[in-house]
């Protein structure tokens, strides 16, 4: 297969960003469109992460993004006519407190939330049993919920983002490395690979965990870092817990997929780097906590382990950007665990852009230049 | 015998009509099948169906065997369960 060596955009990236924003931009009439994925498409954090959608919150950005995603999620099987199941469940994330601090701090964040249109409810004790009742009151303060969250397949729904943008002309290129970026005159003007050089205006960087070294090769510093968080996966048995299970004090979350198996992960703080490991160290901890919070999963036989990496940004809010340096550059990166989730504001965001149309929400809280010479002070706190 | 018919993986339940069908669509290496239809995802951990799933790549694509790369091989070789490996942390800790 020989590579075609123009387009309008070469998106670098074959996760569930990169897949967005290349439908975004097919479906507003853009052509030439190339993705390039150095290996299979959601090899990277798309295909890592805990499959969780939620819209609960502590900062305003985070809430919109979630809420307008999980619209799209709503109807994302129908719109992106795919022929698979990207398994949409919503039956709700349940957040515990198992401290004053946390229940003072979830009840500004279900304010917060109400006030954008998100239906969270705050539960005393009795009212989050009734939603799992095997919570370990003993522990469990109270807790709050939100019946629209829930849980999607991060493969299949990757893989209807794909499709949908292959049926609209988008050309792809995996197990394909982008080793340069040409850039003249504080312009983009190519993306060199090892399969290839394209010649382009607009360069997208949806490289997750990777975005730091792509920025470079265009001249950008993004002030990012990767990280390795772990996560697990038990064997399937028959369907016993409805919503997403999160505790922010214990370090867990914890759902049971529509197929059946339980994933869980947590997130010890791990120095920056690529590494991607299984630890026993991380097996021991997942174990204590969830046998303490959810005794009953205690009993379930745990199949396989993996890591992968958030791409940690300085407020754990997202960087959906153009770049002031490097005319044509724009960035997708800095989800700080939570870019699978948010994909469709990330697609429709980035097109807008590209595409200079007015943008459907306020962008100065995404854009790069937030960052310059100033305290940050909304940072996201909401984060295992 | 129908594609239909020949179970590959028997923990998730992919025949080889399925597989061909993903050939088809331009699956072609273990890694991208197994994201797509779980094959050896369940609690073998394709102990059972790997080397049918790289038998079955190499013909349809025509390569020979030693150059389909398996799955990337992570914990765990058996299923664990979670309370066992609690004891046995609570153990190392006394």
């Amino acid at each position: 297969m020989t590579m075609r060596n123009k387009a309008n955009v070469v998106i670098i990236g074959g996760g569930i960003s990169g897949m967005a924003i290349a439908y975004n931009l097919a479906k507003k009439g853009m052509k030439d469109i190339v993705v390039v994925e150095k290996e299979y498409y959601t090899a990277g954090a798309t295909g890592r992460c805990g499959a969780g959608i939620r819209q609960q919150w502590a900062t305003k950005m985070n809430c919109l993004l979630a809420k307008k995603s999980v619209a799209f999620f709503e109807k994302a099987q129908e719109e992106l006519a795919y022929d698979g199941d990207i398994e949409f469940k919503q039956e709700g994330y349940l957040i515990v407190a198992t401290t004053k601090e946390e229940d003072e701090q979830f009840d500004k964040n279900v304010k917060l939330q109400n006030e954008l249109g998100i239906p969270t409810q705050k539960l005393d004790k009795e009212a989050a049993r009734k939603i799992v009742p095997y919570l370990n009151m003993d522990i469990v303060t109270s807790a709050t919920f939100c019946p629209t969250d829930g849980h999607l397949n991060p493969f299949t729904t990757t893989d209807a983002f794909y499709k949908a943008a292959e049926k609209l002309g988008v050309t792809f290129y995996k197990f394909t490395t982008v080793t340069d970026i040409v850039v003249e005159h504080d312009e983009v003007k190519a993306v060199v690979t090892d399969k290839g050089t394209i010649e382009t205006p607009v360069v997208v960087n949806a490289a997750g965990g990777y975005a730091k070294d792509i920025g470079k090769m265009a001249g950008v510093d993004i002030p990012v870092y990767s990280q390795n968080r772990e996560i697990l996966v038990t064997e399937p048995i028959e369907r016993m817990q409805g919503p997403m299970v999160i505790s922010f004090s214990k370090n867990i979350y914890c759902q049971q997929t529509p197929h059946g198996a339980f994933i869980m992960g947590r997130g010890d703080n791990r120095p920056p780097g690529y590494a991607m490991d299984s630890t026993w160290e991380f097996l021991d901890e997942m174990a204590k906590t969830v046998t303490e919070l959810l005794p009953p999963i205690g009993e379930l036989r745990v199949i396989r382990q993996w890591g992968g990496l958030y791409n940690m940004s300085p407020d754990h809010q997202p960087i959906i950007s153009d770049a002031k340096e490097t005319k044509g550059f724009y960035m997708a990166c800095g989800f700080s665990g939570h870019g699978f989730m948010l994909a469709p504001m990330t697609g429709l965001l980035l097109s807008e852009m590209i595409l200079g149309e007015e943008p459907s929400m306020p962008l100065e809280d995404l854009k790069l230049d937030r960052f310059e010479g100033k305290d940050i002070t909304n940072m996201e706190k909401s984060v295992v | 015998m129908d594609p239909k018919n020949v179970i590959i993986c028997r923990c998730s339940d992919v025949t080889l009509q399925d597989l061909y069908e993903l050939f088809d669509q331009g699956y072609e290496t273990f890694e991208e099948l197994k994201r797509i239809k779980r094959v050896g995802m369940g609690p073998c951990q394709a102990n059972t169906c790997g080397k049918m799933v790289q038998w079955e790549i190499a013909k349809y694509f025509n390569k020979p065997l030693e150059e389909v790369k398996f799955q990337n091989m992570r914990p765990f070789t058996l299923g664990v369960k979670l309370k066992s490996i609690k004891e046995a942390a609570d153990d190392d800790e006394e």
